[in-house]
């Protein structure tokens, strides 16, 4: 497969070769939306099924930290935005600019995710043989309507880690693709003719992004009490 | 092959895919379409005979009714690894991976597939995944039944479930990619001349097929890994002991694993579209409803899922709805049956080694999609659930309709993959020996299945006796119609006469290159003209006497 400047031999024309990247990463991104999909009905039958220890799981969250997550995602698909219509101007130092601000928003979205798995880890919420619930949590009213009480509180916390933790993974996955994007950027390889990485990379970071802005409510906003 | 004979003989061409380079790492770095479709052809015939032999064993251990061979355990290890390496390894990546990898590009006059590098990647998705399986195989074996159901698969299995899983996992993103390819290589990547309707039924077929797979996949992936997690970490989500529902699991499960039979069945009936118009020399009937009907396959097959829990305390509603869509998808499937065989009607058929694999796969198709009618009916599922009748019915669809369909394709495009002719009669044989012994090994499953003898038993009562040696009697006679052609090809690879470019002759674009194709596919970009299956207006092809179809699908002298 050889190539000719930024045109791969397969392909006839940049046009053909740019439409095929946007089409592939439109499917893969369908692909997505499934595998996620499976988690999410699974979350969504469970807590239909068992709402008293569910709720008590998205208490336990913290709320504020949440939200400030949100926002930190939502200004770097902003920023990611951004570096894609940089892209499309051939803007070539705002580009880098832009995908280097990307970059930070997203390592505080996951040192603030670390926070709060730390604090999981601290109150002995997450799965596993030292999982335990606080007496206080297991008030009379909620051990009668649900007597697998524990067993239920752990099923969100399960289902808690693993919704956010592939989403995390997915993150890290971006923040090495915007790594790659940012040292090809340095070097100048996208101009206003070929900046499609950039728009790849960008339409990633956005499905990601969509994800936690749903998870966020499911996880966080449902049945919240107020203290 | 008269064809071949009136016209003058060709010579092999002097370079070609297979001689452009040489060593090992020209094949295992290559990104050429159809170098990695011999990668995948070379691997999956490998986990074929694997599992073949897992079916041989069990068929040994069911001559007599107490089991001559293993012990219970171990026959339970049999059948799973059976279907494991059958299903992920065989099955599911056979003719996409192999027929249409090496074919789609060259069908639509493209150089490649859209996506190389990760066409490349797919394949060694497939073979991590196949290796894990494997050791999970070596490790002691696996003994949940191909499904994993839980809480056996996640808590009380004492086998490699682990390495499986994983396996499993990572071979569903191979297909996930193999699909994704497919979709944008036939968007974007079409010969000038080639629009939608002039496409060849196997592509349409494989679009379809796509579609299940980039839909259908991820969902196996994350209940797979959800279920490992479950056995890793002791979480509960499908272990009522923790809190969670199996029967999410089972929804879950056959959400993708219903629709992974459209995926083994539906690119077969698309080589079966490409054989019978070639050697009916006559235009596919109704072009346009066949590529109808393969979508609508992949569409309404996403909708049929819970008939496999008929019995696994659903509400009676819903089986009812899934039942009555059971019945909606044999719609499409019976209207391309009638296509078929409206196809021949008047044409003028002639009996080479492919046709024969497809009149085949009319045949079993035939059994085993009406028996999964019977088997959509609830009251009817209600006495042959898990009995032999299930696996008599899935192998009919999975081994009549998808091998047989594999292995017409394989025939069918042999001289275009090797540049070489195999030898007919013997291969004719060949193909006859294997609907025999086909039919032999499973229409008694049929009866004893009726009879109430129940799937995955390592034992059964004295009065089955009969009719498992008879199954078992037939699966030697299989297995010869199965090693036959590994003999016959691979001696035509060195001593079969030359093919020259379109020795059948057929339409399609791929007939248009050299046998075997050059690296870059074509030598000039073509430009499609003509429509798909006219043989009436293709003077180029040498016939004596093209047909062409009216609306009653007759043909025309």
């Amino acid at each position: 497969m050889h190539r000719t400047g930024e045109l791969y031999g397969h392909f006839e024309t940049l046009e053909q070769q740019r439409e095929s990247a946007s089409l592939g990463m439109w499917i893969f991104l369908i692909t997505e939306v499934m595998f996620f999909g499976g988690i999410f009905l699974a979350y969504t039958v469970n807590r239909h099924a068992n709402p008293v220890a569910f709720a008590m799981g998205s208490n336990t969250l913290d709320l504020k930290l949440g939200a400030f997550n949100t926002g930190v995602l939502l200004a770097s698909s902003f920023t990611m935005a951004m570096a894609v219509w940089a892209g499309h101007t051939g803007k070539q130092k705002l580009i880098t600019l832009f995908l280097i601000l990307t970059l930070l928003l997203g390592g505080i979205f996951l040192g603030v995710k670390t926070v709060e798995y730390a604090a999981k880890f601290e109150h002995h919420l997450v799965p596993g043989s030292s999982f335990h619930i606080p007496a206080e949590d297991v008030s009379a009213a909620a051990a009668k309507a649900d007597p697998d009480f524990a067993a239920h509180a752990q099923l969100f916390f399960s289902l808690y880690f693993g919704m956010t933790g592939l989403h995390a993974l997915h993150m890290v996955v971006g923040a090495g693709l915007l790594i790659w994007l940012i040292r090809q950027s340095m070097q100048g390889r996208f101009t206003a003719k070929y900046n499609t990485p950039v728009e790849m990379v960008g339409l990633y970071w956005h499905f990601v992004d969509i994800v936690w802005i749903y998870l966020f409510p499911l996880l966080y906003l449902i049945d919240r009490r107020h203290k | 092959m008269s064809a071949t004979e009136s016209r003058p003989a060709e010579q092999f061409p002097e370079k070609h895919y297979l001689n452009a380079d040489y060593g090992i790492r020209s094949w295992l770095l290559t990104t050429d379409h159809k170098r990695i479709a011999l990668l995948y052809l070379v691997s999956v015939t490998f986990f074929f005979f694997i599992g073949g032999i897992f079916a041989g064993m069990i068929r040994l251990h069911l001559l007599t009714p107490k089991g001559a061979l293993v012990s219970p355990e171990v026959y339970n290890r049999l059948f799973t690894m059976h279907g494991v390496a059958m299903i992920f390894f065989f099955l599911i990546p056979a003719i996409p991976a192999v027929l249409g990898n090496f074919f789609m590009p060259l069908m639509i006059g493209a150089k490649d597939l859209a996506f190389p590098k990760i066409n490349l990647l797919s394949w060694y998705l497939y073979m991590i995944g196949g290796g894990l399986a494997l050791f999970s195989f070596m490790s002691g074996g696996l003994d949940t039944g191909w499904t994993f159901y839980t809480p056996l698969s996640s808590v009380y299995s004492n086998s490699a479930v682990a390495p499986a899983v994983l396996g499993i996992f990572i071979n569903g993103f191979s297909s996930i990619l193999t699909g994704l390819n497919f979709l944008v290589t036939v968007h974007t990547m079409r010969a000038p001349g080639m629009t939608w309707f002039r496409l060849p039924m196997f592509v349409w077929a494989n679009y379809a097929t796509s579609i299940i797979m980039i839909l259908g996949t991820p969902v196996v992936a994350t209940t797979l890994a959800l279920a490992g997690m479950e056995r890793l970490f002791h979480l509960g989500f499908f272990n009522p002991q923790l809190g969670g529902d199996p029967v999410l699991f089972q929804h879950l499960f056959w959400f993708y694993s219903h629709p992974a039979v459209y995926i083994m069945i539906l690119p077969a009936m698309g080589v079966i579209s490409e054989i019978i118009p070639t050697f009916s020399r006559k235009p596919l009937f109704g072009y346009k409803v066949m590529a109808a009907a393969s979508l609508a396959i992949a569409v309404i097959g996403f909708l049929v899922w819970a008939h496999h829990m008929f019995v696994a305390g659903q509400s009676t509603y819903a089986a009812l709805a899934f039942s009555f869509l059971t019945m909606l998808v044999a719609v499409p499937s019976a209207i391309k049956t009638f296509n078929w065989t409206a196809t021949m009607y008047r044409g003028s058929i002639s009996f080479e080694t492919p046709m024969i694999y497809a009149f085949g796969f009319l045949g079993l198709f035939l059994v085993g999609g009406l028996t999964g009618l019977f088997l959509g009916t609830l009251g009817v599922d209600i006495h042959v659930h898990d009995t032999y009748f299930i696996v008599a019915h899935f192998h009919y669809i999975m081994v009549g309709g998808a091998v047989m369909g594999y292995m017409g394709g394989l025939h069918y495009w042999w001289p275009k993959i090797s540049g070489r002719m195999y030898p007919d009669t013997l291969a004719r044989f060949s193909a006859v020996v294997l609907f025999i012994g086909f039919n032999l090994t499973f229409f008694p499953q049929f009866l004893m299945g009726y009879a109430g003898m129940p799937r995955r038993y390592h034992s059964y009562p004295p009065e089955f006796q009969v009719l498992n040696i008879l199954s078992t009697a037939g699966a030697t006679v299989l297995a010869v119609g199965y090693i036959l052609p590994i003999i016959y090809l691979l001696w035509s690879l060195r001593y079969g006469p030359v093919a020259g470019r379109n020795p059948w002759p057929s339409t399609g674009l791929e007939w248009q290159t050299d046998s075997p194709p050059p690296t870059e596919n074509f030598h000039v970009t073509p430009t499609v003209t003509w429509e798909a299956y006219d043989f009436e207006n293709r003077p180029d092809l040498g016939l004596d006497k093209p047909l062409k179809t009216d609306d009653s699908g007759r043909g025309h002298d």
